[in-house]
């Protein structure tokens, strides 16, 4: 396949950036979309150019580390990562257009990476059960009904990727917010700071400077990991919920 | 040695609200659901046009009376446009103030192009500034009849006659209902999510009723000036 790229270049934070155009050739169908960019950073490194830097790591689809918003879309056209997409999703001769996550929470660090850790500020402001650590407790000793379980495990599987932020008109975090506060939530582990977790992990939410929900629905068409709309709804309620009762811890 | 304790009061609970963005959000889902709410009473009102104009007449005149002899003559009135007046002010405020914060939320746009969001979803803001605008116009028309061709109080039918009996009556009071339908369709749904009132079992069943009523309060709405340019009612 030969493809023609249209790359956000960013040399730094606070360098001006600008999207630049590149042609790949050799490229196959079953190659994946990072691969697709190893082989376009192969050719600059030759050429004496500075390669595209972009966020990577399993490559599994799991970890959440790459990126990318492939022809407007985040993760691009598949429903997965950008990491398990392919270029069999793409045509011989098309124009791609490549850009980093956008949002004002998310600064650009060099290209294509961004700076996620507003979403680490999140995780820390409640994204976590108050408990000794030490050996493994015995799995029976909290019964969870199943569909509690289900619950959790539904909204467990973020990855934190971000994909909801950059694909939210708004810039919102909402999605990633609830899936955070809904997982922990659920199960009776969760249930010492059910309340303090919600009106923490949203006051920081705000703090960092995402934009409000509209409900839109472009984050949970984004997700990888199929987070859906209604969870948003489901921490709406946590944090009513937590302002009308008061923070118990 | 002393222990770090915590002093710091917990903040009241509309000074939560008013800092939190999913607090602003819903004190504009209830503002909006109240304001709904009228609307649905407002357009059954509305169709009373097609019993004549003694009824309709009879009708506005009972709305003045209503509550007595408890209330005094039009206190029933004025605690609804206190009510409305407050709703329209929370509502705008907090949209102007979220919608200012999702803008800055995303500084640099996407050079790939493409809506994101549906229709009814994009033109919330734009919609909701429309019809703030005809508010003002319908009641500079039909209450204080100022701008009514008509203009004879106390005579509600003969001055909605008038009124659509001008083609800008009719183009300003269609494109406003237009308006109001598609911001029903998504604000309904929406201040569902915001209250916590969705889930995925409830979701169909809460599109079907935001389209439904969307529906049901363009038409209704519309049907007045379409009967007035049929000659249905004159």
């Amino acid at each position: 396949m030969r493809l023609t790229l249209r790359v956000w270049r960013q040399r730094d934070a606070g360098a001006p950036g600008a999207m630049t155009t590149y042609e790949v050739d050799g490229i196959s169908a079953d190659m994946s979309f990072l691969e697709m960019l190893d082989t376009l950073n192969e050719r600059l490194i030759l050429d004496g150019e500075d390669p595209v830097a972009f966020d990577h790591d399993c490559r599994e689809g799991i970890c959440g580390a790459c990126s990318l918003v492939i022809n407007g879309d985040a993760h691009g056209p598949e429903r997965t990562t950008t990491c398990q997409l392919h270029m069999r999703s793409f045509a011989d001769g098309d124009t791609i257009d490549i850009e980093p996550w956008r949002a004002a929470a998310f600064p650009v660090v060099k290209d294509l990476v961004v700076d996620r850790s507003s979403f680490d500020r999140i995780i820390q402001s409640g994204g976590y059960i108050s408990v000794p650590t030490g050996s493994a407790p015995e799995a029976h000793a909290t019964p969870v009904p199943k569909a509690d379980a289900d619950h959790a495990f539904e909204n467990a599987e973020c990855i934190g990727c971000g994909a909801c932020v950059a694909a939210c008109p708004n810039g919102s975090a909402m999605l990633f917010t609830a899936a955070k506060v809904n997982h922990l939530n659920v199960l009776p582990q969760g249930a010492p700071e059910r309340e303090s977790r919600v009106l923490d992990m949203v006051a920081t939410m705000d703090a960092e400077g995402f934009g409000g929900c509209t409900l839109a629905g472009e984050c949970a068409t984004a997700c990888p990991k199929g987070i859906p709309l209604p969870s948003i709804a489901a921490m709406n309620k946590e944090w009513l919920r937590a302002t009308r009762k008061g923070r118990r811890s | 040695m002393v222990l770090a304790t915590r002093s710091d009061r917990e903040p009241s609970l509309p000074r939560t609200l008013w800092g939190s963005t999913i607090g602003k959000k819903a004190v504009m889902a209830v503002s909006g659901l109240i304001m709904l709410g009228y609307l649905v009473a407002h357009v059954a009102g509305n169709l009373k046009v097609f019993f004549g104009p003694e009824e309709f007449n009879g009708y506005a005149h009972w709305l003045r009376t209503i509550g007595a002899p408890v209330l005094h003559d039009e206190w029933m009135l004025w605690i609804v446009r206190v009510v409305l007046l407050a709703s329209i002010v929370a509502h705008a405020v907090s949209a102007y103030q979220l919608s200012r914060r999702d803008i800055k939320a995303r500084p640099v746009k996407y050079a790939h192009k493409r809506a994101r969001a549906s229709y009814a979803t994009r033109t919330m803001r734009w919609g909701g500034v429309i019809i703030g605008l005809f508010v003002v116009w319908h009641l500079l028309d039909l209450t204080t009849l100022t701008v009514n061709p008509n203009a004879q109080p106390g005579r509600p039918y003969e001055n909605v006659v008038a009124t659509f009996s001008t083609w800008y009556g009719n183009v300003i009071y269609i494109v406003a209902m237009l308006a109001v339908g598609l911001h029903v369709r998504h604000g309904f749904w929406s201040a569902a999510q915001t209250l916590g009132a969705g889930n995925a079992a409830r979701d169909r069943l809460l599109k079907t009723l935001a389209n439904g009523l969307a529906l049901a309060l363009t038409a209704g709405f519309i049907a007045v000036p379409v009967a007035v340019m049929t000659g249905l009612v004159s």
